[in-house]
């Protein structure tokens, strides 16, 4: 009960003008380069306790690996790809490093939205898209995502904060293609967004 | 030499878990409060209406580099002993590509859509779903381009060493084209901000 009281609102909002407008109100969340500092404390700190940065990706890597693993282990085994991310199969591969620290990510940015009032079940959309048509964005934008991290090392987290901050030359290579990329394709999926 | 206090030593394994998790919450945190679990706000990026990607990925960037760079310089951190990946020259520029591709047409990175599930984004799990998905395709499709994604590989390499020269040049040219980024970004909302709103009232 405590949890679903933590959700402001629990109907699904259709996402009018208004609720955008709100929503959007950057009031709302912290000052950006305060936030920076933070997040870059938060990174430097991995980096002095652990000797590594943040990840996001290689752990739902090593979720995907896990689950191929379950359904075909004799496919998993030809494979050196998911043989990276399963280990010696003797400890459990989900006990990692980067799966309990994504396990933390969420649950601070449970905490971060509750204390705000900014958790309720809702489409994260403009005003001109279906929620049907959301969804087949967020699929394709998601699975391009995943197999462009796997190419690349590493995702916004593992390459360009983690690289970033370390002077790392591909890491630094990643972080611009990112913004082509992003900024190539904006135009094309305005309706998403506008 | 102290840190990294796991690699000298100072914690086993089952430890590093709690550290982990620990690390994570403060980093969903902060994503949270910069405004990253939303979609919308990611996206404004890269149609110039809101730059809060770029002001708080570089901040990050320049808050973490100066630091490790100032605990290294003092003596406290072994900067060959903190890990990040070997650079492929080729595949991270076109992995960041295609990154960004899906970055603006899903909404989200694998680190913000954890938020976004977090505080009741119905659409970040579906993108993560999607995620799973590309990691499976790139899964079954890796021994056919292990060529490719092991070419241009130039090892653990940082820009100092690419560039012959002294650590600390880069972390300062590094904080110069920050400062200059942040005063054009600044320069750029406003005259955003002025155009929409005169729109608005013709």
């Amino acid at each position: 009960m405590k949890i679903k009281e933590l959700f402001s609102n629990l109907h699904v909002h259709a996402h009018e003008d208004n609720v955008r407008e709100h929503e959007m109100h950057p009031q709302h969340y912290w000052n950006p380069y305060l936030v920076g500092v933070g997040l870059g404390l938060v990174l430097l700190a991995s980096f002095v306790v652990m000797g590594r940065g943040l990840g996001a990706s290689g752990a739902l890597s090593t979720i995907t690996a896990t689950a191929v693993n379950t359904i075909a282990p004799e496919h998993t085994a030809s494979n050196p790809f998911y043989e990276g991310y399963l280990g010696d199969g003797e400890t459990s591969p989900l006990k990692d490093w980067l799966i309990f620290q994504v396990l933390g990510l969420v649950v601070g940015g449970f905490i971060s939205g509750a204390l705000a009032g900014r958790n309720k079940i809702s489409v994260e959309k403009g005003p001109h898209i279906s929620v049907k048509g959301r969804y087949i964005y967020a699929f394709i934008g998601g699975s391009l995502m995943g197999f462009a991290a796997k190419m690349a090392l590493g995702c916004t987290s593992g390459q360009g904060l983690t690289g970033g901050s370390m002077l790392s030359v591909g890491g630094w290579a990643f972080m611009l293609m990112v913004f082509v990329g992003g900024y190539a394709t904006a135009y094309f999926v305005r309706r998403q967004w506008l | 030499m102290i840190a990294p206090l796991f690699k000298f030593g100072y914690f086993n394994d089952e430890i590093s878990l709690v550290v982990a998790f620990v690390i994570g919450i403060g980093f969903g945190f902060m994503l949270e409060r910069g405004g990253f679990g939303s979609a919308r706000l990611l996206a404004a990026q890269f149609y110039f209406t809101d730059m809060r990607v770029f002001k708080v990925m570089f901040t990050a960037i320049v808050t973490a580099m100066t630091g490790i760079f100032y605990l290294a310089w003092i003596g406290w951190v072994d900067l060959s002993l903190v890990y990040f990946t070997d650079t492929f020259l080729i595949p991270q520029a076109l992995g960041g590509l295609i990154l960004g591709i899906g970055f603006v047409i899903g909404g989200y990175c694998p680190g913000t859509s954890g938020v976004a599930i977090a505080t009741g984004r119905k659409d970040a799990v579906v993108y993560s779903i999607g995620g799973m998905f590309g990691i499976f395709v790139f899964g079954e499709l890796y021994p056919y381009m292990s060529g490719f994604l092991k070419s241009t590989h130039l090892g653990k390499i940082n820009l100092p060493e690419l560039l012959g020269v002294h650590y600390g040049v880069v972390v300062f040219i590094v904080i110069l084209i920050a400062i200059a980024g942040f005063t054009v970004v600044e320069w750029g909302e406003n005259l955003m901000a002025k155009k929409n709103k005169g729109g608005r009232n013709a």
